[in-house]
């Protein structure tokens, strides 16, 4: 029977229960059995008792979240030390909305340091494992996220993405990974990497756990002032064809330097198939894209610098006692953040002090300005974008660390459409070296349903499947 | 080498906390004195996840404020973080407005105004001294009920030139926007604070000199004085050959002792950008046109209808125009007595101002219709203005009614030529030798009899008229 | 470049201790991250508008109308020092 669960998507398993053949409790159980033995360090969170479950269209399937979002009353860390044990007093609207839906709280996930990094091993709670190889990161930031949907520990799992941190992850783990269109989904109570970046979105199994997911995700929600109503339902994705699809790649960043070649072997793959679905494939270019990741590294940290203030010791989290407010606040801020997080708030503050705001800050939104722009007009010719999800496979702990720079080209195909605001998707394209790759789809701004659509019909054509990882969790 | 005259260049910035009801960026009601931290929530305490989202009445207010000192209204506004550390600031920001402010330019009275625009107060800090250890240093105390709420910061140019100016400024801008009803514009309570650019210049220079920045004086006085003593300083320090120091000050109305607020290897750097959590208002149509329709009467046109309409003088229809209160309790002896001269009431209201000091009019002993009375008194030569300075004084000190206080001290005038001529004619008489010069031409004397009818009649009579029957019964014309 | 100075200056910005070999690293990352960002010199921007905000927002206004606020001893509970139902911080003037 525990394997019968185990095999069922999130959308199956809903089903199930909706039609009788499986007990909620039972499901529940089955997966809170599981995230507690979870070896992968995936969880900082497993809840003990199945919470009161409202009747919803998400049927009862438990729900792993990422730590940075608020859950009254449940440890909202964000993966830092700072925020050690910290219970907030209200929840974010996302997990409030899936919870609305009918999907419980199972845990929370670890994660990089307020979502700094592409590994998972910022996280002040120790790295997470990646479950088709446990000497290699499951990438990040929503590392806990990727590798609990991945082993199994989970049935699907919320995440964040400000850089690449729900497709990257995802990519690496051989999962479905959604970033959402800017605003489509409530930031309200997620604790704030890169405000004009962060955008909620599903981890999941495949493609129609995504779309279920989504649909119960986004609203416009007024306690964030940046969110929008999405034009229309999100629908369950039925395609199987790509007939009339064109899929642009640009190429030149394709072909460039530092892309592994089991990666583009698969990425190619990928393309044929979809050929094969009936798709047209032409070249594009996005001239901007190198500077994009520049003009990425300085606008997070800008942000993150300002939005990491309010962790100064006075009304929650870590306080390092000293005799002068001046010596609470840097012994505090030294003790409670780590190594990446210092980098990026000395780096952010840099950008915007006084005499280098229009050098860095002011000139990476206009860089801003530009991908957007080559992105739209890449868009007036093609339905989306493809791209391998990340240039490499799931690499060994600890082999970037000593390099931040090399950490952050990772990111350097999902950055563009974080900047841009656009969707975008990461599913699984195949296997390099027993590894998971991970190919991307991105569309036009509210574009999700036609993205979740294509990626169905490509995820049939590909039939990768994840089962090997899935017995590994525990 | 001659010292060249110095003059003050004075530009004040005043923080306005808007009447509305809830705060600047969350749900939370406004504090009026509520027990601490009672009126917080997760946005106004800066909890992790929490976002803001701006209040529209405070948008409308801001508007109104606009509209009345005849600023340009942005059509589209943004807002900034202010980036800086302090108990006081719950997000290590303080969310404000940059270069797209909410209203650019305007002018109120003569004084031009740069800008205004909105942004969120900061909590409250008290200082609560040495803590419970020995080794412990002085601690605070942050309440967060204030932080939050709404503020207009209204920024002038730079262009008064004294302290009495900037306090007659002041107090028009404060009946501005009270009669706006945006805000309560009490100063001793904080809900108007003003804070003061000061430099001084060689006069009819059009370069600024170093100027200091006077923090958070809440009275008309303490600005007025603290100006005062400022501009002094500066004074004395440059005819001393010594240099200002950009710094900001704080003045002590009990010791008028300035002292400086922040040492100045605190460089600030307050790294604005633009603020990604609050996307930029929009200015809509619907938005200004609410606001032009909800504009009241404003002090300038006040002053024009008093001078119009009731044909008052334009000193005094500045005063009561300037000060709403002072207007309000003219209009409210004019409405007691529609008989009343509108330019004699306004006299007495202000000569009852003038005996009560800060004391606004309708907070004294003296009601409008009491003062009504007491006009109408001396209108009809009841009384003369002797007398009715008494009554007045009896007024502010006990109340009462003014027939009663005249009838009981005997203030009646003397007057009517049936009575005040036997007393005309015995002073004469009395004085042969000043009544001789009298008929010569020479007037000199005639205050000396005049005030011998004076001394008979104890005040009672009407000088004027006293003059009148003194000429007339010596046959001058 | 970033060089010794201008790292304390910023670390005193953000209000963040730094040891000595904490400095020496940093110092040195910072260097090759902003040489990288400094790529962006090579595009032209000329006439190009910054983005500060991503997508249009018709109404992001809040009608004022008054939500319940948190109960105090929720509002402190996670306060690392209170005293007099406030939060205890060391003095801004005691320095
Ligand atoms: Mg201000
Ligand atoms: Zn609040």
């Amino acid at each position: 029977m525990a394997d019968d669960i185990q095999a069922l998507s999130a959308a199956a398993a809903a089903a199930a229960i909706a039609d009788g053949g499986l007990a909620r409790a039972e499901l529940f159980e089955h997966y809170r059995a599981r995230a507690a033995a979870d070896e992968l360090n995936a969880f900082t969170w497993v809840a003990e008792d199945e919470p009161t479950v409202i009747n919803g269209p998400l049927g009862g399937v438990p729900l792993a979240v990422k730590d940075l979002f608020c859950t009254e009353g449940i440890p909202s860390q964000a993966g830092s030390k700072i925020l050690e044990r910290y219970c907030p007093p209200y929840t974010a609207t996302a997990v409030a909305n899936l919870a609305a839906a009918g999907a419980p709280l199972l845990g929370k996930t670890n994660q990089d340091e307020f979502a700094m990094g592409s590994s998972n091993e910022n996280s002040a709670y120790g790295p997470v494992l990646n479950p088709w190889d446990r000497s290699r990161v499951p990438g990040g930031s929503s590392g806990g996220s990727a590798a609990a949907v991945a082993a199994g520990l989970a049935p699907w799992a919320l995440g964040t993405d400000t850089g690449g941190s729900i497709r990257q992850p995802a990519s690496l783990c051989g999962i479905v990974g959604l970033k959402p269109t800017y605003g489509a989904v409530s930031r309200y109570g997620m604790i704030a990497f890169a405000s004009s970046l962060d955008s909620a979105g599903p981890l999941t199994r495949d493609v129609t756990d995504a779309a279920l997911f989504y649909r119960n995700l986004v609203g416009r929600d007024s306690a964030d002032a940046t969110s929008v109503a999405f034009p229309g339902p999100i629908d369950l994705p039925t395609s199987e064809r790509l007939d009339g699809i064109t899929l642009a790649v640009p190429t030149a960043l394709v072909d460039g330097e530092g892309i592994e070649a089991g990666v583009r072997e698969s990425f190619e793959a990928s393309l044929e198939t979809a050929r094969e679905l009936g798709a047209t494939i032409v070249g594009c270019e996005i001239p901007s894209a190198p500077y994009a990741l520049s003009a990425y590294y300085v606008i997070a940290p800008a942000e993150a610098s300002s939005n990491l203030a309010r962790f100064d010791g006075v009304r929650y989290g870590l306080r390092t006692e000293a005799s002068t407010l001046d010596a609470m606040y840097t012994q505090t801020r030294h003790d409670g953040f780590g190594a990446e997080v210092k980098r990026r708030i000395l780096i952010g503050t840099y950008a915007l002090s006084s005499g280098y705001y229009d050098a860095y800050y002011g000139r990476a939104q206009r860089v801003r300005t530009v991908v957007s722009r080559e992105l739209a007009e890449i868009f007036t010719k093609a339905d989306f974008i493809a791209t391998p999800t990340s240039p490499t496979v799931a690499f060994r702990l600890g082999e970037r660390t000593a390099d931040p720079l090399a950490m952050y080209l990772s990111d350097l195909f999902t950055i563009p459409m974080s900047l841009a605001g656009t969707p975008a998707i990461s599913i699984p394209s195949g296997l390099s070296e027993g590894l998971p790759v991970g190919l991307q789809i991105c569309g036009p701004a509210f574009s999700e349903n036609r993205i979740l659509d294509a990626a169905h019909a490509l995820e049939r054509a590909i039939g990768f499947d994840g089962a090997a990882a899935r017995s590994g969790g525990v | 080498m001659a010292k060249a005259e110095l003059e003050p260049v004075i530009g004040l910035e005043i923080h306005v906390q808007l009447r509305t009801a809830t705060k600047m960026f969350c749900g939370c009601a406004l504090g009026f004195g509520e027990p601490p931290n009672t009126r917080t929530c997760p946005v106004c305490l800066g909890l992790p996840g929490a976002l803001p989202v701006a209040n529209a009445e405070a948008i409308h207010y801001g508007l109104l404020i606009g509209l009345a000192l005849n600023s340009t209204l942005a059509p589209v506004s943004t807002f900034h973080r202010k980036n800086y550390f302090y108990p006081d600031l719950p997000k290590g920001y303080q969310i404000s407005q940059f270069d797209l402010p909410l209203c650019s330019g305007g002018k109120l009275g003569e004084v031009n105004i740069h800008r205004v625009h909105l942004e969120e107060d900061a909590a409250k800090l008290n200082h609560v001294g040495v803590g419970g250890r020995i080794d412990q240093a002085n601690s605070s105390i942050v309440d967060f009920n204030r932080g939050g709420t709404p503020l207009a910061e209204i920024v002038t140019e730079p262009e008064l030139s004294s302290a009495e100016q900037a306090g007659q400024w002041l107090r028009l801008l404060r009946t501005t926007l009270r009669t706006l009803g945006v805000s309560d514009v009490n100063m001793e309570e904080g809900s108007l604070r003003c804070d003061a650019n000061i430099s001084l210049r060689p006069a009819g220079s059009d370069q600024l000199g170093v100027k200091t920045e006077l923090k958070n004086m809440n009275s008309f006085r303490f600005i007025e004085r603290g100006i005062r003593a400022e501009v002094e300083r500066q004074r004395a320090l440059i005819e001393a050959g010594e240099e200002v120091v950009q710094e900001t000050l704080h003045f002590d109305p009990r010791s008028e002792a300035i002292t400086s607020l922040r040492s100045k290897e605190e460089a600030h750097d307050y790294r604005y950008f633009p603020e990604p959590d609050l996307p930029p208002v929009v200015i809509s149509e619907s938005m200004l046109s609410r606001a032009a329709a909800e504009l009241p009467e404003l002090p300038a046109a006040r002053e024009q209808r008093y001078i119009e309409q009731q044909s008052l003088s334009a000193e005094s229809a500045r005063m009561l125009a300037w000060r709403a209160e002072l207007g309000d309790y003219f209009d409210a002896v004019c409405e007691a007595d529609r008989s009343l001269d509108a330019q004699a009431a306004a006299n007495w209201v202000a000569e009852l101002q003038g005996r009560l000091g800060d004391q606004e009019a309708e907070d004294s002993k003296v009601s409008a219709s009491a003062l009504a009375q007491l006009a109408a008194l001396v209108a009809s030569s009841k009384i003369n203005q002797g007398g009715a300075r008494q009554v007045l004084d009896q007024l502010v000190n006990e109340g009462g009614e003014p027939a009663a206080i005249v009838a009981d001290q005997g203030l009646e005038a003397v007057g009517g030529a049936e009575q005040l001529a036997p007393i005309v004619a015995a002073a004469l008489e009395a004085n042969p030798e000043l009544t001789e010069r009298l008929r010569s031409g020479e007037m000199k004397p005639i205050g000396v009899i005049v005030g011998e009818v004076m001394k008979q009649t104890r005040g009672r009579a009407d000088g004027e008229q006293v003059t009148a029957l003194i000429r007339e019964q010596l046959g001058l014309s | 470049m970033i060089d010794r100075d201008e790292l304390l200056h910023v670390a005193r910005l953000a209000r963040l201790a730094l040891d000595e070999d904490e400095l020496q690293t940093t110092a040195a990352e910072l260097s090759s991250i902003l040489d990288h960002v400094a790529t962006i010199d090579e595009l032209d921007l000329e006439g190009i508008e910054p983005t500060a905000h991503i997508g249009d927002v018709e109404d992001s206004l809040r009608a004022d109308q008054v939500a319940r606020s948190l109960p105090r001893e929720v509002a402190l509970a996670p306060a690392p020092a209170i005293r007099d139902d406030g939060f205890l911080v060391p003095s801004p003037q005691g320095e």
